[in-house]
């Protein structure tokens, strides 16, 4: 079952990102572009997840973690627990923004524009997952340099029943 | 090099569009406890980086066959990429590379995060939105 959903809100998230032309970069490129032909079709975009995923959080989701209660197909929720705003997070906006700024493409229109077999795409598929497992070794080297045990990503996740 | 694309302002397809992003993150949060932020489910789903990749691949899946889904309602899309391959090479690794880094996206901080009012994703977002508009700027107009 929590397959058939995980496939069910891909199909729906991608639904989204086309209707709302998120997949287009023109679109999101002309959205940051400030001083020229701004389009801010995309700040509606976000207006719109924000408005929905906010209001169900706060009033269903926040509701049922604070009655101790597990999502309807799995065990706890995974909410990202971690409260520093720290040198990489910061450092990771700024990579990322430079990227999303250069090409118009974000992981999740770059997953729904497979379909349309267009070479640039796959080359930033394999280009983005490159920059992953880059990421993940220069965190594996400092963490190794600094060795000592980070707490603040061993609690990243929180439980239904440590959440208040 | 100047690439002057007028795209129209669509703001009830936006709006609509963003609604559905919404709910899909939503769903996923209330019936499998998760958060639908793209760039983790990506990464994690490489059995290397994460235990649990299967719900991952499941939910790839669904995101990459939805153009399929609009196609059976005659919508149409149109996305034409007019960046040039070095842009898509070093793009493609600065947002992998920069998402992995800090901890998500669009999605998983530009919505979810900021839908939490978690004070990360609200400093990420300002930040990555900030930078990208700089550099559409340069690339723009001074290049």
């Amino acid at each position: 079952m929590k397959l058939i959903v995980s496939l069910l809100c891909g199909l729906l998230f991608g639904i989204g990102l086309t209707v709302s032309q998120m997949v287009n970069p023109q679109k999101v490129i002309n959205f940051l572009d400030i001083t020229g032909n701004w389009d801010p079709s995309l700040m509606f975009v976000m207006g719109g997840g924000l408005l929905v995923f906010a209001l169900g959080f706060f009033f269903v989701i926040n509701k049922r973690i604070a009655k101790k209660q597990k999502p309807v197909f799995a065990e706890q929720f995974f909410i990202p627990k971690r409260k520093l705003i720290d040198k990489n997070l910061l450092v990771g906006a700024v990579f990322f923004g430079a990227g999303w700024g250069l090409t118009g493409i974000c992981p999740g229109p770059a997953m729904a524009n497979v379909l349309s077999f267009e070479p640039k795409i796959f080359a930033f598929i394999g280009m983005m997952l490159m920059g992953m497992f880059v990421a993940r070794a220069t965190l594996k080297v400092s963490d190794a340099k600094t060795s000592v045990v980070d707490n603040d990503s061993l609690s990243s996740v929180m439980t239904a029943t440590d959440s208040k | 090099m100047v690439i002057l694309m007028m795209t129209e302002f669509t703001p009830f397809s936006a709006l609509l569009g963003g609604a559905l992003l919404g709910l899909s993150s939503l769903l996923f949060l209330l019936l499998n406890g998760r958060i639908a932020g793209i760039s983790s489910i990506v990464s994690g789903s490489f059995k290397s980086l994460s235990s649990s990749p299967q719900w991952r691949w499941s939910f790839l899946l669904g995101l990459v066959l939805s153009p399929l889904v609009l196609t059976l309602f005659d919508y149409q899309t149109s996305s034409s990429i007019d960046i040039t391959w070095s842009m898509i090479i070093v793009g493609g690794f600065l947002v992998g590379f920069g998402s992995y880094l800090g901890s998500g996206c669009t999605s998983g901080h530009g919505i979810c995060g900021i839908g939490r009012l978690s004070p990360r994703s609200i400093v990420s977002t300002c930040l990555f939105m900030v930078v990208a508009i700089i550099v559409v700027f340069i690339s723009k107009h001074l290049l």
